[in-house]
């Protein structure tokens, strides 16, 4: 499902590739049978390209990773979380337009 | 601005009365672009299953469904854009169509934008948005693996996504505010023998409580035509109580109803020659995919005439 500027973060991977990151992290929580999850899928894989390398874009499959979702209280898919430092700059909270997004990202990444 | 970049019809939507209006249009080989902001599918995709769709007696996917329409307007050549419309500009014979980083030009436009969820308007509504607030059961529902949650709302949508929450919740609350259900029989009668649904009726949930660490864990709810309160605890609770349109970028000359929705005849005109609308953003009774894709057809259909007979 991930586009080749995005990667998967696992429960396993996800302090190394996310927390310990130097850019600002786009985390996608989504799940296969989760349809907005599905419907903002072109969105992210736009963004991937669109901020090169002032950000980093990755996908969690909150299916086959529950632990990092349940870290973050999160209930709801998808669920887009920026990671700043290690810690959540910012959250968006179901599938919305491309322009809340970078609004978003635009405030973490400066 | 020569006269071969300007479409005969720009589709505003990707949802099942744009996808159809772009069947339509590709098929009579008129220049088309359709614009959708996220996926194809609309609010089709917040379903599971479709079973009043005809030609599907088992009932097909709602995802499955959307690809397969989606496939279909693709083969005959639609041409589509992944853009938000930010602007709409009908004053002249021929549109604007604005984009955050493109202008395009139509002949005609169609409307398709669709809905969104209500909200129900309560405190702790947005504060616990996706920390036990939800608008969509097929997303959600498996982070409530045994627990109980409330679903707010008496239509068909709230008593669907109730029975669908029983396959996860342990009990299923459903809270409605006058004494009977408006859904459809066929599903209220599976409610009623589901036998982990229970039904608070004449009620209306005044606040969504919880911890700031753990999300929603109680609902306040008070009689409907009365005074006496009530918590109810749950951990998540489920809002669906009718849609509002996405028309937000339509301008005024487009004649609306009080809560937004566009006023169309029965060919899909609107009070503005050469704009159509269809589907779930305009005015009508019956929201459903089959009532989409007729308006999708009928928008298409008269938009070529309208070039025909006017431009």
């Amino acid at each position: 499902m991930a586009g080749k500027n995005i990667i998967e973060v696992t429960d396993g991977s996800f302090d190394q590739e996310v927390l310990q990151s130097d850019v600002p992290v786009l985390v996608d929580f989504w799940a296969p049978w989760c349809g907005p999850c599905r419907a903002i899928a072109p969105v992210i894989e736009e963004l991937s390209g669109d901020y090169e390398a002032r950000l980093k874009v990755a996908k969690c499959n909150v299916d086959d990773n529950p632990k990092t979702p349940s870290r973050y209280g999160i209930r709801a898919i998808p669920t887009l979380i920026i990671f700043k430092g290690g810690n959540v700059s910012e959250q968006i909270t179901g599938a919305v337009a491309k322009s809340q997004i970078t609004a978003a990202i635009d405030k973490a990444v400066g | 601005m020569k006269m071969n970049d300007i479409y005969d019809i720009a589709i505003i939507g990707g949802g099942p009365a744009g996808l159809t209006a772009g069947l339509y249009a590709a098929r009579a080989r008129l220049k088309v672009i359709l614009l959708e902001r996220m996926g194809f599918g609309g609010q089709l995709l917040t379903y599971e299953k479709v079973d009043n769709y005809p030609g599907f007696p088992e009932g097909i996917g709602a995802f499955g469904l959307s690809e397969l329409i989606s496939a279909q307007a693709l083969k005959f050549g639609l041409v589509t854009r992944n853009a938000e419309v930010t602007d709409l500009l009908v004053d002249e014979p021929i549109k604007v169509v604005r984009l955050a980083d493109a202008e395009l030009l139509a002949k005609t436009v169609v409307i398709a934008s669709g809905a969104s969820p209500n909200k129900l308007g309560v405190r702790g509504e947005s504060e616990y948005t996706g920390r036990g607030v939800s608008y969509c059961a097929v997303c959600d529902a498996p982070f409530y693996r045994n627990q109980e949650v409330a679903v707010v709302g008496g239509g068909d949508t709230a008593i669907e996504e109730a029975i669908y929450l029983t396959k996860f919740a342990s009990r299923v609350h459903v809270i409605h505010r006058r004494d009977q259900l408006r859904a459809t029989r066929i599903i209220q009668e599976r409610a009623l023998q589901n036998d982990r649904i229970s039904f608070i009726l004449s009620s209306v949930v005044t606040e969504i409580k919880g911890s700031g660490e753990q999300g929603v864990d109680r609902l306040t709810i008070r009689e409907a035509k009365g005074t006496k309160i009530d918590e109810l605890p749950v951990s998540g609770v489920f809002i669906f109580v009718g849609i509002q349109p996405n028309s937000g970028f339509v301008p005024t000359e487009v004649d609306r109803d009080v809560f937004g929705f566009i006023r169309t005849d029965q060919e899909m005109k609107t009070s503005v020659p050469g704009v159509f609308a269809a589907g779930d953003v305009r005015v009508k009774e019956l929201r459903q995919i089959v009532t989409a894709v007729g308006d999708g057809a009928t928008a298409a259909f008269n938009a070529g005439r309208h070039i025909e007979s006017h431009l």
